[in-house]
């Protein structure tokens, strides 16, 4: 029988190889739609790892912000730009080196962090939860009490973040025809239809030998 | 669970909910009102900074009352920078009415981010937390990158408004990382408690001074001193001038606070190593500003290296509170550096505040050749003009003429003779470009005729601003007094 413990080792170790693997697809797939999608399956994996340290409430948020609306954002403008994936890989093989020496130098440096005196495993140890903990609940508790000025202050910066956007980017043209569905339903019959007072009008008699048009209006 | 929480004290917050509320307000009262409308966006905005100066000037009390989890501060150092902000920024708005109407660029946008990055100020200079510090000068910030950008059909403006965006993120990116740091070390991000932990000698020490090495870096970078100064010039000549009105003069205030709550509230017990930084600073400051600034022929340019000088003597105040482990000259040397920041605001203002006279529709006075004859075309001007000159170049009997000397004092008081003469010797260097305006003003045939045009309540508190210059250097007193009386109350 397999204890719990390893139980969840195992899942640990299966959402992270599906995780890599999709990464690892999201830089070699040919068609950049699938490239978006292997990501997705990425932040899922990701997701289902928080789930695993018992933050519920991150893994949900991962999910419905970043899978939900980041990505299908993202789809849409893969989908509309006509990528020449062939002429990207192009030199791939010429910027590899350099890559390579990236992805060595971050591999380093996280291992002098978490290996360090300051910050390593030792130094900063993984709590115990107890039991009936619930992460939203604490996050939750946290931002609308202790932390509830900074949230508050936050949220007026993403007002001024708006305030700014709409500012800089509104432009009204002059030359634009648009509606003006107020007006158009505030129009009364007075406005469009005008009523003629006119003298009757007799019909000339027709001459001889000319057709009629119509079928004589 | 939610049993002990305490709903926070909100009294002492006050004057910020009456601000971010109205701030709000305005807006939505402004999107009602047309173009000719407009004054009255202008009068609601003064309107709401008076309340806020009643709020706080009701509620000052004297005592060091903390809310918000500890994350807010109601003290008399607060409350009186935070006065003076208001004041600040009442004279910034009645300075740029005509400038902005003139050029159509008073748009309710314009009052509600200036009311916004108001607000940002007084977060950073209550805050007890440096969340909240962070998250003020980020509030102060977007504001300011996005009003630098108002005139958005103006290349320079935006290219000015994206070098300031691009290394003002960097900066916070910088400040962030230290905080972190200290963060790291100290396992609380309350200033009280970093405080605390230093006393105690619980933190690790390398983890802090790496930390502080950014905090200090990210604090110059907003406050511009070398060799973090880049942006200044081109940001202050960019920027339409009511803006570089609005940057280079209130903002100094709440960097100040910024600097006063991390590093002497904060990080006292590391003074020994941030002193040192600061210095270096503070010298490079000095001699770089008043050097480049002598080659300048645009006057906001001009301004902006005489910013980096002032701020360099700001920074030079700092360094002299703590020697050794004596504390004993801390009161002297933070009170001289509060008379210092509030004593520049005054000049800065005015010395925006005529460029701004000089110029009127679709002419900018931004060129140091405008200036020439002002004294024939408007003696009261020309004497402002001449009152900040010679207040900033350190003349005696104006007001920058002491805060110049109370910092010297407190340098040499701390034993550092050497730096006090060589910052004496840059301001005699720096005093030849801010003399060179009084010259051009007094001694050369106006190169433009055309009359002031400026409103009359401008030229009011222009005047008021100037006689401030002088009054405030004759009688020095109360201001040396209320600022060492408000550090006393709150250290």
């Amino acid at each position: 029988m397999i204890p719990a413990m390893e139980f969840k080792t195992f899942i640990f170790y299966l959402f992270a190889a599906i995780m890599l693997f999709a990464a690892l697809r999201v830089i070699t797939a040919r068609n950049p739609v699938h490239a978006a999608l292997y990501l997705v399956l990425a932040f899922f994996n990701a997701a289902g790892i928080w789930m695993l340290l018992q933050a519920e409430f991150l893994a949900i948020l991962l999910v419905m912000v970043y899978v939900g609306a980041v990505m299908v954002l993202f789809l849409f403008v893969v989908m509309m730009l006509d990528i020449d994936l062939d002429r990207l890989r192009h030199r791939f093989w010429s910027y590899l080196p350099l890559g390579a020496m990236i992805g060595v130098l971050m591999v380093v440096e996280m291992s002098l962090v978490l290996g360090g005196k300051y910050f390593g495993i030792e130094a900063l140890p993984g709590q115990s939860l107890p039991d009936g903990y619930s992460n939203t609940r604490e996050l939750g508790r946290l931002l609308y009490t202790e932390y509830v000025y900074p949230f508050e202050l936050a949220s007026v910066i993403l007002l001024v973040g708006i305030i700014a956007a709409v500012h800089l980017t509104l432009r009204r043209r002059k030359d634009t025809k648009y509606q003006k569905p107020t007006a158009q339903i505030h129009i009364r019959r007075e406005d469009r239809v005008r009523l003629v007072k006119m003298a009757p009008e007799k019909d000339e008699p027709v001459p001889q030998g000319v057709e009629t048009k119509e079928g004589g209006q | 669970m939610l049993n002990n929480f305490i709903t926070p004290d909100l009294y002492p917050a006050a004057a910020e909910l009456f601000l971010a509320a109205m701030a709000c307000v305005i807006l939505l009262v402004d999107a009602l009102l047309g173009h000719a409308q407009r004054w009255i966006t202008a009068a609601l905005t003064v309107i709401t900074l008076i309340g806020c100066l009643l709020i706080t000037y009701h509620t000052m009390d004297g005592q060091v009352v903390l809310t918000f989890s500890n994350m807010f501060v109601d003290d008399l150092f607060g409350d009186f920078l935070k006065i003076l902000l208001y004041l600040a920024v009442i004279v910034v708005i009645i300075y740029s009415r005509d400038y902005l109407r003139a050029r159509s660029l008073d748009k309710g946008e314009y009052y509600a981010l200036v009311l916004f990055a108001t607000l940002g100020m007084m977060v950073m200079i209550t805050a007890a937390s440096f969340l909240t510090i962070y998250l003020g000068l980020e509030l102060l910030s977007l504001s300011l990158y996005a009003l630098v950008a108002i005139d958005r059909d103006s290349p320079r403006a935006t290219e000015a408004a994206m070098k300031y965006f691009v290394l003002g993120a960097l900066a916070s990116g910088l400040l962030l990382y230290g905080m972190s740091m200290v963060y790291g070390a100290t396992g609380t991000l309350e200033i009280g408690g970093v405080a605390q932990a230093l006393h105690l000698g619980v933190a690790n020490k390398t983890v802090l001074v790496f930390g502080l090495v950014f905090v200090v870096a990210g604090l110059a970078f907003k406050l511009g001193a070398v060799p973090f100064h880049m942006w200044v010039p081109d940001v202050y000549q960019g920027a339409p001038t009511p803006i570089t009105l609005l940057i280079g003069s209130a903002p100094k205030l709440a960097a100040f606070a910024m600097a006063m709550r991390m590093l002497v509230y904060g990080l006292l017990e590391l003074a020994e190593h941030w002193q040192s930084m600061l210095m270096l600073l503070a010298v490079l400051s000095i001699a770089l500003g008043n050097l480049v600034a002598i080659a300048q022929t645009n006057i906001k340019r001009m301004l902006a290296y005489s910013a980096i000088s002032h701020m360099g003597f700001l920074l030079l105040a700092l360094t002299s509170g703590v020697v050794g482990p004596d504390k004993h000259f801390a009161l002297n040397a933070y009170s001289s550096a509060m008379y210092y920041v509030v004593a520049y605001v005054l000049m800065s203002l005015g010395a925006f505040g005529s460029v701004l006279l000089l110029s009127r529709a679709g002419y900018e006075a931004e060129h140091l050749d405008d200036f020439k004859g002002l004294n024939q075309r408007s003696p009261l001007f020309a004497a402002v003009m001449l009152a900040v000159m010679f207040s900033m170049a350190g003349v005696p009997f104006f007001v920058g003429f002491f805060a110049k000397f109370s910092v010297l004092l407190a340098v040499i008081d701390a034993g550092y003779l050497w730096v006090a003469i060589f910052a004496v010797l840059f301001s005699l260097i720096g005093a030849f470009y801010y003399l060179r305006v009084v010259k051009y003003m007094y001694f050369d045939p106006p190169a433009d005729v055309a009359p002031l045009e400026a409103g009359l309540d401008m030229r009011f508190l222009l005047a008021v601003n100037g006689a401030a210059i002088a009054l405030f250097g004759i009688f020095p007193d109360a201001l040396v007094s209320l600022c060492t009386y408000a550090l006393l109350r709150s250290l």
